[in-house]
């Protein structure tokens, strides 16, 4: 008798569902990507066992590298005002074009008097500038203090709150660097400041 | 599914000899490989952790206060940051140690700072009956921003609540320089 045969069903598998499932999966990663800017400086930041996040706005990041300062502002808005308040306090005029090109720079450390020709320089030019950090000294008159003021005020004016100074130092930096820029800090009565670390776990 | 009709629209009476309809089902196998394959990559690339960050408060600078009690030395332990890694550690008020305590140098980590500060900690609170120890952080010149985060942590770890960053004075930096530590 012969044998009942059981019809073989393709072996092709309809892959749409799976496609649709991986490109969605795509597109979410890349939306919610944030891509990581580079430090001006080459900054290995120290670890500690602190489990707390920075927050992602109202922030200002001062980044601390091989005696240098450098600084940058969370969000586009508050970084146009900046630059045109401290243009105002100095009296210099900035252009449409170049507070643009301030608004997509992620932290900058350059003299006030030279920003203007670092942001005319194009995106592979500024990457290979060695910037010389903001002018910084522990008196109330230095730019560094004023960066820092009129950036509290930007904020405070545009997102109702209090920006917070975050610290991302190199593990080898050394102290006076970091204590020359807590004082200036404190000369205007910012006492509490966010240290940025890596992860390491409590137990060796 | 996502599939069109391909039956190729046969079964009138005596139609028409038509030329039979390929499949419009594609092979996406191929295409499913490269969006994982992205997928992976993108995983793998983006950094996950988003940054972490310890809260630092710097004691007032405003001398104008005049509510400060001073400290009492026998609650107060003094960590002087030097070079290399090396910290010293003395009781009891700058210049005048507590109970002729000598400085101890030390080491980060579990069986150097860690273990003083649990241990006096523990001592401090049986001798004073209950109250907390008082923690000096002194950086040196010579120390870098690491040792600062890390005895910080240490203090965070030991559950050292009243703690603050301090100026070093010049008879700690002599102390430092005569242990070799500057």
């Amino acid at each position: 008798m012969p044998r009942v045969k059981i019809p073989r069903k393709s072996t092709a598998i309809d892959m749409t569902a799976m496609c649709d499932v991986a490109f969605l999966l795509l597109t979410f990663f890349i939306l919610t990507a944030k891509p990581r800017t580079d430090d001006p400086v080459p900054v290995d930041q120290p670890a500690s066992t602190i489990n707390e996040q920075l927050p992602e706005s109202d922030v200002a990041v001062l980044t601390v590298g091989q005696k240098k300062v450098f600084f940058g502002v969370e969000g586009p808005k508050v970084r146009e005002e900046l630059l045109k308040q401290m243009g105002a306090k100095y009296k210099i005029e900035f252009t449409q074009t170049e507070v643009n090109q301030f608004v997509a720079l992620n932290s900058f450390g350059v003299d006030i008097n030279n920003l203007k020709q670092f942001l005319a320089l194009s995106a592979e030019d500024k990457k290979n500038y060695v910037q010389p950090g903001i002018p910084i000294d522990t008196t109330e008159t230095s730019q560094f203090y004023d960066w820092v003021r009129e950036a509290r005020k930007v904020n405070a004016n545009l997102n109702q709150k209090e920006l917070k100074i975050a610290i991302k130092g190199d593990s080898k930096e050394e102290y006076p660097t970091i204590a020359m820029m807590i004082k200036a800090l404190q000369k205007q009565k910012v006492n509490k400041f966010a240290l940025i670390t890596n992860v390491k776990s409590a137990l060796k | 599914m996502a599939e069109l009709d391909t039956s190729g629209g046969g079964g009138k009476k005596g139609g028409k000899v038509r030329t039979k309809k390929k499949s419009t089902r594609v092979d996406l196998t191929a295409m499913v490989d490269l969006a994982f394959l992205l997928v992976t990559f993108f995983m793998l690339t983006t950094t996950l952790s988003k940054p972490k960050a310890m809260d630092l408060t710097m004691p007032d600078k405003d001398e104008k206060k005049k509510d400060e009690k001073p400290v009492p030395e026998s609650r107060t332990l003094t960590i002087l940051l030097g070079k290399n890694n090396k910290i010293e550690w003395y009781r009891g008020l700058p210049g005048k140690p507590y109970q002729g305590t000598a400085p101890t140098t030390d080491n980060f980590g579990k069986e150097g700072i860690r273990k003083t500060l649990v241990e006096l900690k523990q001592k401090i609170a049986q001798e004073s009956g209950g109250q907390r120890m008082i923690v000096l952080v002194k950086p040196s010149d010579h120390s870098v921003y690491k040792n600062t985060v890390d005895i910080m942590d240490e203090l965070n770890i030991a559950n050292i609540e009243i703690r603050a960053i301090v100026d070093i004075l010049p008879s700690e930096v002599e102390l430092l320089k005569r242990d070799g530590n500057y």
